[in-house]
């Protein structure tokens, strides 16, 4: 569980680039931030783990209040996967996963057995055991998600922080990133990531919070929240809740589309 | 299912033979020079003074004992400091191209040196190299930090501004020194080790072993720092703490080894990088391989030194001789290496 409280934060003097930002992602949930560039997602992001530090608010874990504690604790309670990045060494994809034991190491020994366990069924889970001995440095941007995925993993938290994990991705790796991130929920973690695609979020998410120039505009159900009215406050006028039918009186598919769209460009098989 | 080997017994097994080089190469080193002993002859000695007995020829004695014994030890301690520095200074600064030299470490190091031929006082030397090395990092990490980051070209820039600057106040100290003091400076800062006794070796002997445990008890948490700051603080580590710790005892041991043999380049930048061409940028592993390296060519290096010519060569200038010819290999075969941190 994740609560974040009237959080404000400013990089410089009070240029506030997030602004009285309070949402809760419950045990289980997978809770998806939406928002264009520059709306401040990683800067959200960044002060849920504590990298930044908010000029007002809190941030809680467990009930526990984060802001104020050693990054050695947080690090015990939050996983943060940072947006694509590439280390200076080319450190093996095994190694790299095992950064993430880290937290838990006692003294200066580093990992033990059960490090070493825990990091092979990371890499398992997220389906990149046979990357296991190539440098890091020399995988696509899609792969090193997928390895900061793992590690994130490795971490053994309550709560997960993913700064557009998919957005590197092929299809088949966007989805299989989106499958983990479910069956970790199910096991009761919470989940927060930012996206760009409305599609997934309707689809994946159990809730949103949009963003928009720092504050948040809409939370809730996905599919109460993104509606045409919220995207053309983010984007304009350039795309429409397309789609919406009922199947079989229960299933509710969705689907977004540009604005010149008109039906006839959907297929009559899936209306 | 395809099992992930996390058996190290690969790395453990190069570095136990490197191990066995660096002895050989010592036992080697001792038992060459311009003055020809016999193999056994050198082995008699040791004997001697290890377990006592039969009295070796004094000839022999004053030269494998007093001479070539602590010069190649202390060769083997401060290629190991510059080594093993220069790797941590890497990771610090996530970039295989810095090292002390490069960092203005040195320069600065030299100065508190010179400082303390021209101001005489007890182990002066030392403890004034530490700090104006410590000055030097600090003052280039500081002018090259820009919103928490620390550019790799502004960060070059920054070492060679700096060591240029402390290069020049060493030339004001050389014009206002005694002829005495000019003569020691002048000595001391062509780099070698033909002057070294049983004293130095102390001095040596206590503190780089010292520093290089340091540096190895924190290689894990290194390779986390390594990372970047931000990923580095998600997994759990004080990184102002942790990067003043490190550049600490880097400096320390860089320090040591300058205020003793004066500025020797290159072997800072050069071992680390082979080393870590050889047994990959785990620090774990990477520490101890190049503290073993950089002794290894150290002593190589100096044995050349004082073999080659019936003179010494300064060893500051074998160093350079063959550590540019790498460096050029280096530049051109991985540019995209060097460029690729913050
Ligand atoms: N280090 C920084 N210093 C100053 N301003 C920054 C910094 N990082 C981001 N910003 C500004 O904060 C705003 C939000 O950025 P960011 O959180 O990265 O957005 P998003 O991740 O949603 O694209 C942007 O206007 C950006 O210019
Ligand atoms: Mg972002």
């Amino acid at each position: 569980m994740i609560e974040v409280q009237n959080l404000h934060f400013a990089y410089s003097g009070d240029n506030y680039i997030l602004e009285d930002v309070s949402f809760k992602v419950e045990r289980g949930e997978l809770c998806g931030v939406f928002g264009p560039n520059g709306a401040g997602k990683s800067t959200l992001f960044k002060c849920i783990i504590g990298f930044l530090k908010p000029k007002k608010g809190r941030v809680y874990v467990n009930g526990r209040d984060i802001t104020e504690m050693p990054m050695e604790e947080v690090a015990k309670l939050i996983a943060y996967v940072p947006q694509e990045h590439r280390p200076p060494f080319p450190y093996l994809v095994k190694e790299m996963v095992l950064m993430g034991r880290t937290p838990h190491l006692g003294g200066i020994f580093g990992p033990k057995k059960r490090d070493i366990e825990k990091v092979i069924e990371a890499m398992e889970v997220v389906g990149i055991t046979h990357l296991a001995d190539k440098p890091y440095t020399e995988l696509s941007g899609g792969q090193r998600q997928l390895v900061l995925l793992a590690r994130a993993l490795a971490q053994e938290t309550g709560v997960m922080v993913l700064d557009e994990p998919t957005s590197a991705l092929d299809f088949r790796n966007q989805l299989r990133i989106w499958e983990t991130l479910k069956k970790l929920t199910k096991d009761g973690m919470s989940v927060v990531v930012s996206v760009h695609d409305p599609n997934h979020m309707l689809w994946f998410c159990d809730r949103v919070v949009v963003l928009h120039r720092g504050r948040i505009i809409a939370s809730g159900k996905p599919s109460e929240v993104i509606t045409e009215e919220i995207l053309s406050t983010l984007y304009g006028n350039i795309c429409k809740v397309g789609f919406r039918w009922d199947k079989g009186g229960a299933t509710r598919y969705y689907f977004l589309g540009l604005t010149t769209w008109n039906s006839n460009t959907i297929p009559s098989s899936m209306g | 299912m395809e099992r992930v080997d996390f058996n190290y017994r690969n790395k453990i097994f190069t570095v136990i033979f490197a191990g066995i080089l660096l002895f050989s190469t010592v036992i080697f080193s001792i038992s060459v020079g311009v003055y020809e002993i016999p193999f056994f002859e050198v082995f008699n000695v040791i004997r001697y003074h290890l377990l006592g007995g039969e009295v070796p020829p004094e000839i022999y004695n004053a030269i494998v004992w007093d001479i070539r014994i602590p010069r190649v030890l202390a060769g083997m301690l401060i290629g190991m400091a510059l080594a093993t520095s220069g790797a941590a200074y890497q990771g610090v600064f996530r970039n295989p191209l810095v090292s002390p030299f490069i960092l203005g470490v040195s320069s600065g190091a030299a100065f508190g040196a010179a400082l303390s031929i021209v101001f005489p006082i007890p182990y002066s030397a030392q403890l004034s190299a530490f700090i104006f090395g410590m000055v030097a990092v600090f003052c280039a990490y500081s002018i090259a930090k820009i919103r928490g980051k620390t550019p790799l070209v502004t960060l070059l820039l920054a070492g060679v501004v700096l060591g240029s600057f402390f290069d020049a106040l060493v030339s004001i100290f050389q014009y206002i020194a005694t002829e005495a003091q000019l003569k020691a400076i002048v000595f001391w800062l062509m780099g070698g080790l033909y002057h070294i006794d049983w004293s130095h070796l102390q001095i040596l002997a206590f503190s780089i072993p010292l520093g290089i445990l340091l540096l190895m008890a924190y290689s894990w948490k290194l390779n986390i720092l390594s990372l970047g700051e931000e990923e580095a603080r998600s997994l759990g580590i004080n990184t102002e703490r942790l990067k003043i710790l490190l550049i600490t005892v880097a400096t320390f041991i860089t320090s040591i080894s300058v205020s003793v043999a004066g500025i020797i380049g290159w072997v800072g930048l050069m071992i680390p990088h082979a080393a870590r061409l050889i047994i990959g940028p785990d620090h774990r592993f990477l520490i101890p391989l190049s503290a073993i390296m950089g002794g290894i060519f150290l002593i190589l290096c100096d044995t050349i030194a004082r073999t080659l010519t019936t003179g010494e060569i300064p060893l500051g200038i074998v160093t350079s001789l063959l550590g540019t010819p790498y460096l050029i290999y280096l530049l051109r075969s991985r540019k995209d290496q060097f460029f690729g941190g913050e």
